[in-house]
């Protein structure tokens, strides 16, 4: 069996689906993050996969890609200090209980 | 790199990503979720060596499967005042399915519809020398890259502001 660039581009397109899936349905600020987590993954996967089949001696996508993991990093880090300032302030970290700016 | 091997190993790691990306998702236990987040780090770690991407693999493992995912447990462990709340209902809403099976079939169709001008990995990558005089030539992606280490800086004195003791 080949595996082409397709094959890469359908693994990353579900689980893309499936973080997203999460993203959007959990109610868990730690569950929804860690569903960002995995989105991030998948991009990340679809990078290097266009990085290694299209331009594999410039590897353009490898650059994106290591940019792309600073900021998520940097994402990661700052939504678990915030779960843990809003656990601390109000004792739960559920996103339907963030609801003090409602009108 | 033999192509059979290739098709083994790619369908070893499809296996591993999707079903523990399904594991979180279904999970109940949001410790057993931060253990499914580690399992599929090291599975895109493994992609990414399938893609010949050795230096992106390692950061792969020390970042997210080092890293990351030990700073999630430990959140989960934080905000957990007692055992029994680590298990709570799978919140799994059929809107939100209907939203990503939307877009996944999209995705799938646009790739499947869309004639990509490569047939097959093209033969011989750049080694790890070649990557770091790429990413740190100097009209290359040198000042990317500084930018990206005040932009972590940024975020690790940001994540330390707000995560203090508030009556300080």
């Amino acid at each position: 069996m080949r595996v082409g660039l397709e094959a890469f581009l359908i693994l990353s397109a579900v689980l893309f689906s499936l973080g997203l899936f999460g993203a959007v349905s959990k109610k868990g600020a730690v569950q929804v993050l860690m569903s960002l987590e995995v989105m991030a993954v998948a991009v990340n996967i679809n990078l290097v996969a266009f990085s290694r089949f299209l331009t594999p001696l410039t590897m353009d996508g490898q650059f994106f890609t290591i940019f792309a993991m600073v900021i998520s990093a940097a994402e990661i880090g700052l939504g678990l200090a915030l779960v843990l300032a809003i656990y601390r302030r109000s004792r739960q970290s559920e996103v339907t209980g963030l609801n003090e700016l409602k009108g | 790199m033999p192509s059979t091997v290739d098709g083994i190993a790619f369908a070893v790691l499809a296996v591993a990503l999707v079903g523990g990306a399904l594991g979180m998702l279904t999970t109940k236990n949001i410790m057993h979720a931060g253990f499914w987040l580690l399992e599929v780090s090291v599975a895109a770690a493994g992609v990414y060596f399938l893609l010949d991407a050795n230096y992106l693999a390692l950061v792969q493992l020390l970042v997210y499967a080092g890293a990351v995912s030990v700073l999630i447990i430990f959140s989960v462990m934080i905000t957990l005042r007692r055992r029994e709340d680590a298990v709570r209902p799978r919140d799994l809403s059929w809107q939100a399915g209907l939203l990503a099976l939307a877009f996944a079939g999209m995705m799938i169709a646009a790739i499947a519809a869309y004639a990509w001008p490569v047939a097959g990995m093209p033969a011989g990558a750049p080694d790890l020398v070649a990557f770091g005089t790429r990413l740190f030539a100097p009209h290359g992606w040198a000042l990317p890259f500084e930018i990206a280490s005040v932009v972590l800086t940024a975020a690790l004195v940001g994540a330390v502001w707000w995560s203090r003791k508030e009556d300080e």
